[in-house]
């Protein structure tokens, strides 16, 4: 009941803070298409070879954005090597093989997304991808588009979040509200629920730019990324509120961006960690954004159902529960009840 | 007769500052009692243990003879804080009913208590208004009618004059003097010396420590002063 009463009030607060609800929605967005559009690199051309491919394919592929040019076999061999086009296509045994350059991780990525839209569900056109030069590269763009969505959701609500609940302290209203019958659990799930209604639909919002405007590579299903999505801001919410009891003021509070937010983003996945220590890796164990990352991509990139990622998923409950537990927990330093 | 607050051998200390030393306070159902002292003497560390927000050190706190903090007592008292606790994205009208919503007050009646507070503290003018557009003292007394949301038999201020003009003053004194006559018993913690004359008892606080605790006309006459200052300067110097 007084959870209900606290919901309420944090939204209509939103209503009125109209920055920080733009911070919440409008920054991730902003910086994600930056980052898009640097790392995307649109504007050049996509050269490709097409060897013995059938008429029928041929007319689908030149709707797409792909400079194409049919060639020999030999002709396109010698063409990639030196870097004259992107990639080739040839047809064997009434199957498609794609052959990617594969040194530019961007083109390969490019092209195989176009690849991907011209022939998206047929499964007699099941592509075979292979790349001229090495393939790991190819991964880590890839890798890096779920991992930052999920990044950006978690850094900002951990920021709003962990902001407002500090601040209810420093204004003075966190005592008040301790001193009228409400309980210490009603305050932390009253904020959980207000901010947990308001990242549902900055998570949709976020996930939805992503995949349809920014063209992030997707294969899998969207609700899936929206629970994983708001089950990250939940985690960064809760977090938020927990160390903003160990801050004195909102300098304090952005002082933990160095401690908690930067290095997630080394082990979450941004990176591939697989060569380092092991000990090395187990810092990443201990990290929410990994499991949200690890869960975002396999769902992303594999089309992962909830048996596959169920184990990230039932991770990052855990780890809500045990920081709104810890809060619950850190408000008996106001109020021993 | 039973006593409203009961404090019990109170001692408390911030790391190795002593607050408060041996506290022992009793007050009655039905009077405005004044804790008075100066800056750091303990009058905030006092009234934030009888509402529960504190657990002291040492010693026990009673409302209404139950232990403190108990959720249940925390319905019969109205708090208003020294800061202003206050939302200032959200108007008065929308700071009020979140108050009254935490005492569960349904909402018609929330919505006639939201009159009658913000009558009492004359700010129907601005009732929906952002309290961030409102002044310091406009502040003040919009602290004092979310306290009063409740209808609490217990209020305890905490400075809730400062700030507030010598008009406006006077006419919060008049409010306390009502809702006194209704039976509320009301705490409030003062420096100045003319708020302190206005109360029916006074504790004379010190250094953590009650120095005295009387009605002002005993405490003056006890050592033939004439003004509540010569009593606060002269218990004040006795206790050094």
């Amino acid at each position: 009941m007084n959870t209900w009463t606290l919901m309420k009030r944090i939204l209509k607060q939103f209503r009125r803070d109209k920055r920080s609800m733009a911070l919440m929605i409008a920054a991730p967005i902003f910086v994600l298409t930056l980052m898009w559009l640097v790392l995307d690199g649109d504007s050049k051309t996509l050269n490709v070879g097409l060897v013995d491919v059938p008429a029928p394919f041929q007319e689908t592929l030149e709707k797409t954005e792909l400079e194409l040019t049919s060639m020999s076999l030999e002709k396109a061999q010698k063409e990639i090597d030196d870097g004259e086009i992107d990639a080739f296509l040839q047809w064997k045994e009434q199957k498609p093989y794609l052959t990617l350059e594969g040194s530019d991780p961007n083109t390969a990525g490019a092209i195989r997304n176009e690849f991907q839209a011209a022939a998206p569900n047929d499964p007699t056109k099941e592509m075979n991808v292979s790349f001229w030069h090495g393939s790991e590269d190819m991964e880590l763009f890839d890798y890096i588009g779920p991992v930052l969505i999920g990044f950006f959701v978690f850094f900002f609500v951990f920021i709003v979040g962990g902001v407002s609940f500090l601040r209810e302290r420093t204004q003075g209203t966190l005592e008040r509200l301790l001193a009228s019958p409400i309980k210490r659990s009603e305050v932390v799930f009253g904020y959980l629920g207000g901010f947990g209604l308001f990242t549902i639909l900055q998570s949709i919002l976020i996930a939805v730019f992503s995949i349809y405007v920014l063209k992030v590579y997707m294969t899998g299903s969207l609700v899936y990324v929206l629970i994983i999505t708001f089950l990250l801001a939940l985690t960064a919410l809760s977090l938020g509120t927990l160390l903003s009891a160990f801050a004195k003021n909102e300098f304090q509070m952005i002082q933990f961006i160095p401690l908690v937010i930067v290095p997630q983003v080394f082990f979450s996945g941004l990176f591939p960690i697989e060569g380092l220590a092991v000990w090395l890796q187990a810092i990443g164990r201990i990290m929410p954004l990994t499991y949200g990352a690890e869960a975002l991509r396999g769902i992303m990139l594999r089309d992962e159902g909830i048996a596959e990622f169920q184990l990230s998923m039932y991770i990052l409950i855990g780890f809500v529960v045990l920081f709104t537990l810890l809060n619950i927990f850190a408000l008996k330093r106001h109020r021993r009840l | 007769m039973s006593s409203v607050v009961q404090m019990n051998n109170i001692s408390h200390k911030f790391g190795k500052t002593t607050i408060l030393q041996d506290i022992n306070l009793s007050i009655n159902k039905g009077e405005i009692f004044g804790l008075l002292g100066p800056s750091g003497s303990g009058k905030t560390t006092i009234v934030k243990m009888m509402t529960g927000i504190l657990s002291p050190g040492e010693g026990e706190v009673f409302l209404n003879e139950e232990l403190m903090p108990s959720l249940k007592q925390m319905k019969r008292y109205g708090f208003m804080a020294q800061s202003d606790a206050l939302y200032q994205e959200l108007t008065a009208r929308e700071n009020l009913d979140f108050f009254g919503s935490l005492y569960k007050l349904s909402k018609s009646k929330r919505k006639h208590r939201i009159q009658e507070v913000m009558d009492m503290v004359d700010l129907m003018k601005h009732l929906d208004q952002p309290v961030e557009t409102y002044s310091g003292g406009m502040k003040r007394r919009l602290s004092l009618a979310a306290a009063l949301i409740h209808e609490p038999e217990i209020i305890i201020l905490d400075e809730p004059t400062v700030g507030i003009d010598p008009v406006l003053r006077q006419s919060i004194w008049q409010e306390l003097y009502r809702l006194k006559d209704n039976g509320v018993t009301i705490i409030v913690t003062t420096h100045v010396m003319d708020e302190a004359e206005k109360c029916d008892r006074l504790a004379m606080l010190r250094d953590g420590k009650v120095i005295a605790v009387d009605s002002p006309d005993h405490l003056k006459e006890g050592i033939g002063a004439s003004t509540i200052e010569e009593v606060f300067l002269h218990y004040g110097g006795a206790a050094q």
